[in-house]
């Protein structure tokens, strides 16, 4: 029987964290995420399923809390907002480099610095090319609804064991704010097993000791390491690649959005096909791996594409290079904290690329 | 007599634990790191539980212990280990976890995580090697470098005024609820590194009692940091580091122990 809620965002990942069978979930407190923890420690999932919650004394804590459990072999998340996401790139590269599977969720603020407390996609640069130090990426999924909170926490963590790689949902503070019907999953047993070939669980006389570390001080072993590292980024482009088509069938002009930006824009297209103008939707929903190939395939046919953010225009580089310069490609947004209207959108598509 | 002749079964007095590996040691002469390497060992072997035991490597020039110890480990970032021990003692509260860790990891880069792993009371066994140095990236001042100290961002001496104090961590984790038992132990001497193995044995039992943080720190010699050979580094250490940092236990059974001053004059 269907489970349906009416939850925020925030309370929806909570939820789904401890409906995917996760082992613990060590966080901090900030604005607007605050929820995650607040719900996690009002359910008692200890009684519940055995999870683990603790607030830990920072950021960085947090995420090395997360690095040393998810090194055991469990499943294990952490949540926070940009400047705490920031606290965390030590950690997220560490473990990147140690190759262990976690689910770290932003929900992302205005910037920089203290910036603000309202929502912002700001941080797609932070969170697509690597964040931290060293050449790595994480496996970046922007839901665009109170109900993808809930489902990409399931497909989060699976995907994280699948490649040994944190994953990363980059939310904002509207969809973690915001209060949507959720059809919630049926609760999943937490992990039995814990692969001998790599989790630390104790050294037993069957097998060499599992060794859990980013350090190779010999080059030519470290460039071995980089290069399977990104043998698996390549792997995840060719098969891990998500995305959704709103009216692109007869489109003449592309939207492409992700997270609330491609909320706004639906509205946008619909408004725009209303006027007569025929606009289409295209909604990254993993933004690393980034659908090249699929844009790419859109550029053959349509006039040109516009890339609605709300951040300076980061997101639209990525679009171009897809692209290619084969159309014209455009950037609309709004940032700080300010949220595009469709109107905007559709205005701005109409001046940027219908009468040019 | 020829050596195969020595080595024979009825001759061996001492032999070296199986959970050392064979793997030779990147330390430096006259280094503390090996003996105390060994000692950690010695008990997790002594206490049969190997099939239990995850410890987590710190940065500086213990980076690479997982090279040396035969058991589950992380290697963790400059500082956060007692947070890597954190999570994974939370995911397996039966299990021992152990973090290794030197004095600028542990005591500046990782107070944070140091003091409030400590005060949560987390059940698990800190190492903690004090050399008042930091020997890995060549001699720099430590929070732990004593007032007047040379080192090479110190080149004039540790000016308190300018550099600040010494810190005395343990004697501050010992003040927090969350440690359990707080020791100050050497591995200058056979008699040093009796007791410190016995302060590691009871570091790693407490474990079971489930009553909050073991904290062990060795002071011990960083001759190539110090410029000093291994003889004249552990009398310099005896005379200038002991005073400052006095040797033995400074919390036992959860109970601060008033005549820490008193009890630590009879070293070895």
């Amino acid at each position: 029987m269907k489970e349906l809620r009416l939850m925020k965002g925030n309370e929806a990942i909570a939820e789904a964290a401890i409906r995917a069978g996760a082992d613990a979930y060590f966080g901090y407190p900030i604005t607007p995420q605050s929820e995650i923890l607040e719900y996690l420690m009002a359910e008692k999932p200890e009684e519940r399923t055995g999870m683990v919650v603790l607030q830990a004394e920072s950021e960085i804590a947090a995420i090395n809390m997360v690095y040393g459990a998810a090194s055991t072999g469990k499943r294990v998340l952490t949540s926070s907002s940009s400047p705490g996401i920031s606290l965390k790139q030590e950690g997220i590269s560490y473990i990147a480099g140690a190759e262990l599977p976690c689910l770290i969720i932003n929900v992302v603020r205005g910037g920089p610095g203290l910036g603000t407390i309202q929502p912002s996609q700001a941080d797609y640069f932070q969170a697509t090319k690597g964040g931290g130090h060293g050449d790595y990426h994480l496996l970046v999924l922007a839901p665009a609804s109170v109900q993808e909170m809930s489902d990409f926490v399931k497909l989060g963590f699976d995907l994280a064991f699948k490649y040994r790689n944190p994953v990363l949902i980059l939310s904002d503070g509207a969809i973690g704010q915001m209060m949507e019907k959720v059809e919630l999953f049926e609760q999943q047993e937490r992990l039995k097993y814990f692969d001998p070939s790599w989790t630390l669980t104790g050294k037993t006389s069957g097998r060499s000791r599992n060794i859990i570390t980013s350090l190779e001080l010999d080059p030519a072993r470290q460039e071995k390491h980089n290069l399977r590292l990104q043998a698996k980024y390549r792997q995840m482009e060719e098969v891990e690649v998500r995305y959704e088509q709103i009216d692109c069938d007869d489109a003449d002009f592309i939207i492409v959005a992700f997270g609330s930006s491609a909320r706004i824009s639906q509205k946008a297209v619909r408004i725009a096909r209303e006027k007569g103008l025929k606009a289409g939707l295209f909604r990254p929903i993993t933004l690393f791996p980034f659908p090249k190939s699929e844009i790419s395939s859109l550029a053959d046919r349509v006039k040109g594409m516009l890339s609605v953010e709300m951040n300076a225009g980061q997101m639209v580089e990525d679009v171009r290079l897809a692209v290619n310069g084969k159309i014209p490609v455009e950037y609309y947004g709004r940032f700080g904290g300010m949220i595009p209207t469709p109107d905007e959108v559709v205005e701005a598509l109409e001046q940027k690329l219908v009468t040019v | 007599m020829e050596t195969k002749d020595i080595i024979k079964p009825e001759n061996l007095v001492y032999t070296k634990t199986s959970l050392m590996t064979d793997n030779i040691l990147s330390y430096c002469p006259g280094c503390g790191h090996g003996t105390i390497h060994r000692i950690i060992m010695e008990v997790i072997d002594e206490m049969g539980i190997q099939s239990e035991v995850i410890g987590i490597a710190p940065v500086g020039c213990s980076v690479l212990a997982y090279d040396f110890m035969d058991i589950d480990m992380a290697q963790a970032a400059h500082g956060r280990a007692p947070a890597l021990a954190t999570g994974m003692k939370r995911c397996w509260p039966d299990k021992f976890v152990f973090t290794y860790q030197g004095d600028g990891d542990l005591a500046a880069i990782g107070t944070a995580e140091t003091i409030h792993t400590c005060n949560r009371g987390e059940n698990i066994t800190i190492i903690y090697i004090n050399n008042g140095i930091y020997g890995m990236t060549g001699g720099q001042m430590a929070p732990t470098t004593i007032p007047g100290m040379r080192s090479s961002t110190s080149p004039y001496g540790r000016d308190v005024i300018t550099m600040g104090y010494p810190l005395k961590i343990t004697d501050l984790v010992a003040c927090l609820p969350g440690t359990y038992y707080v020791s100050r132990q050497a591995v200058h001497k056979p008699g040093a590194v009796r007791k410190a193995k016995k302060a590691v044995r009871m570091a790693f039992e407490n474990q079971k009692l489930k009553k909050g943080v073991s904290f062990v720190e060795f002071v011990s010699s960083c001759n190539s940091g110090w410029k000093m050979t291994p003889v004249d580094a552990n009398k310099w250490m005896e005379e200038n580091m002991f005073p400052y940092y006095p040797l033995g236990d400074i919390k036992l059974d959860g109970e601060l122990i008033k005549t820490q001053s008193k009890k630590t004059a009879d070293h070895d």
